[in-house]
């Protein structure tokens, strides 16, 4: 008795699973008919389906998802706000951006926020494969020049067109401008070794060349700038030695002294 | 009988490029997806994309594999489900039926049961264990729900007493011979005969059939391996089922036999249960829909309405069955067979009872 009514129970069950089975679907291919709203998970009703059911597919290269404001997606730099100032490559933990620096003979321009522009910059690349996205450097960039877009689809076949490059100058115009202030300081040098001789023995204690790049921001470097230029020039004949060495030395002699030294800096930008 | 050859080539040909796009719609909707979008509006040419990239894959054949046999059994599959189809009445007249025979359903059974043997022979031949496996499987499943499926198909032959496929369905609408009284019962003394439509259709002559038809769609499922009696080819655990080894067009051969069988099926039960090739209208009075949307057998209109009718009714069973693939898990080989020696096996048996005595009381 017992096994016929388990029997029958079990095709009753069988019958009702298949039914609630097929309703459920029914119900899914009937609300079908229209779309979901795209949810932000910020929406309170985001793990609920509630009232939003129909279709979940993204149609992705056709619509997308609205990216938050402060996501940190693609890097852009824009060149004309772009002092060249190096910060960002300093701060970047991974060494993604690239910059190779033209000095300025001059004062170039000004960026919209009114920093003047002393120096070009020949390259400035940043390799978005190795970026890990921290963000860093568009909090020290200090014209705002380089921000994180809300662009995240930068897929690309070949690696190396990860490498966005952000410099204005082409390959001729970076080699006139370098000439031009080799031209300069060869002119400068000159003029100085007419003037005086002596006063190469003091700067030997500076002896490097960084100082040089540095001095823009710091007022305290600021009146030994044309002397150390004058040393400068007698090593280099070509640039880029001149340049190289500039780098190593670069980040050690920075580095402790950064944080604490950043508030005086940037006050004294932007006055 | 040379349009019917052609007709049901052609209608093979299209039902597998419909029911593929349906079917991946069909599953998309119940899946909150889309389906395919690119390919043409609404990703109507995907399926045509995809015939063209089996038109240019390569024929493989396994090293291991016995050649001959392995290339003719995609072909003994498709030749008995096609060969199937020279029997079925597509619409009224005689210029949609390639075989008039009396015997046209036993014929049929027969037919299709060489399904079995070709599945058998490319699970074999293929030399491969998944493939074997799932002819294994196939060959069981298939033996097992004729059964149930020929039961059902007895108890509509009994209340026809016919075997000829044309004439089943002709007893269902208002070119029957004869008087027919509602559910057939004459006691009730409403005659349907003339009113044709839906009343005279074989599961309201006898409402007890609708119980047959169930079994009839679950057998039929197994018997096209449909999920979720589609243990055979299960592409979660035996990779593809005894087809495996297939590629190219001779799988696409193998691809339009499933469907073949699925429209196939899905004609018999409208021609045994759902009123073959009439119209679901009745005569009402001075509105003779049943005359309007049936035509005249044996004209061209006649044969051309018909042949709607039936077809509207076969998509709505094949929707059915893409409904159910769609939602239900598949068994296991125990359930399986749970469910058609224990359960569908004693039900068809009890109904074929009751229409035996339901023809003597008649």
């Amino acid at each position: 008795m017992s096994a016929i009514s388990l029997y029958f129970k079990a095709i009753l069950s069988g019958v009702k699973s298949t039914r609630n089975g097929m309703a459920l679907t029914w119900k899914h291919a009937w609300s079908a008919r229209k779309s979901r709203n795209i949810q932000q998970v910020q929406d309170p009703e985001y793990f609920s389906a509630g009232e939003n059911t129909g279709i979940f597919t993204l149609e992705y290269p056709h619509e997308k998802i609205p990216v938050p404001v402060n996501g940190r997606y693609q890097l852009h730099n824009e060149m004309d706000d772009c002092i060249v100032c190096d910060k960002c490559v300093k701060v970047c933990p991974v060494d993604c951006i690239e910059i190779d620096p033209i000095k300025a003979t001059g004062l170039v321009g000004h960026t919209s926020d009114g920093s003047p522009i002393r120096l070009y910059a020949a390259k400035f690349d940043i390799d978005m494969s190795k970026c890990c996205f921290c963000g860093l450097c568009t909090t020290v960039c200090p014209t705002e020049c380089l921000t994180m877009t809300s662009e995240y689809d930068f897929s690309v076949f070949d690696v190396k067109e990860h490498t966005f490059g952000f410099a204005n100058l082409s390959p001729e115009q970076a080699d006139e401008k370098r000439q031009l202030y080799e031209q300069f300081v060869a002119e400068k040098e000159a003029m100085k070794a007419s003037a005086s001789v002596s006063v190469e023995a003091l700067e030997n204690k500076e002896g490097d060349e960084k100082p040089v790049a540095k001095p823009a921001f710091k007022p305290s470097f600021k009146p030994k700038m044309p002397i150390a230029k004058i040393e400068e020039s007698i090593p280099p004949v070509v640039e880029n030695p001149a340049t190289e060495p500039e780098k190593p030395a670069a980040k050690p002699a920075f580095k402790p002294s950064f944080k604490p030294k950043i508030p005086p800096k940037t006050q004294d930008d932007h006055e | 009988m040379w349009i019917a050859l052609l007709i049901c080539l052609v209608l093979i040909s299209l039902n597998v490029v419909v029911g593929v796009y349906v079917e991946r719609k069909l599953s998309a909707f119940m899946q909150d997806r889309l389906g395919p979008t690119e390919v043409g509006k609404w990703g109507l040419l995907q399926v045509f994309a995809d015939l063209l990239k089996l038109l240019q894959k390569e024929d493989i054949v396994p090293f291991a594999a016995q050649r001959k046999l392995f290339l003719a059994a995609p072909w003994i599959i498709f030749l008995s489900i096609f060969g199937a189809f020279s029997v079925i009445p597509l619409s009224s007249g005689v210029w949609l039926q390639g075989s008039q025979t009396e015997m046209g359903l036993m014929l049929l059974m027969g037919i299709i049961s060489l399904d079995t043997l070709g599945i058998l022979l490319a699970g074999w031949t293929s030399n491969n264990k998944y493939s074997l496996l799932g002819a294994i499987r196939s060959a069981a499943q298939l033996v097992s729900y004729e059964i149930p499926l020929g039961l059902s198909i007895l108890s509509v032959v009994i209340l026809s007493s016919s075997l000829n496929l044309q004439e089943i369905a002709g007893q269902q609408g208002i070119f029957a011979e004869g008087e027919q009284y509602l559910f057939g019962i004459k006691y009730t003394g409403i005659e349907v005969g003339s009113m044709g439509g839906i009343l005279t259709w074989n599961v309201v002559r006898m409402p007890f059939l609708f119980f047959l038809f169930i079994v009839f769609f679950i057998a039929s499922l197994a018997e096209a391996n449909r999920a979720p009696f589609d243990i055979p080819e299960a592409e979660s655990e035996l990779v593809g089922g005894f087809h495996t080894e297939y590629s190219g067009m001779r799988w696409a051969l193998l691809f339009l036999s499933e469907y073949g069988i699925m429209l196939l099926v899905s004609i018999l039960g409208v021609i045994l249960f759902w009123g073959a090739w009439y119209s679901p209208f009745p005569n009402i009075g001075r509105f003779v829909l049943a005359d309007w949307t049936n035509g005249t057998p044996g004209t061209l209109l006649g044969t051309a309405l018909g042949f709607f009718w039936l077809m509207m009714k076969s998509y709505i069973l094949i929707a059915l069955q893409m409904w159910v693939r769609w939602t239900l898990p598949r068994l296991r080989v125990d359930q399986l067979m749970y469910l058609s020696w224990k359960v569908l096996t004693p039900i068809a048996l009890f109904f074929v009872a009751i229409s035996s005595v339901w023809s003597l009381l008649k």
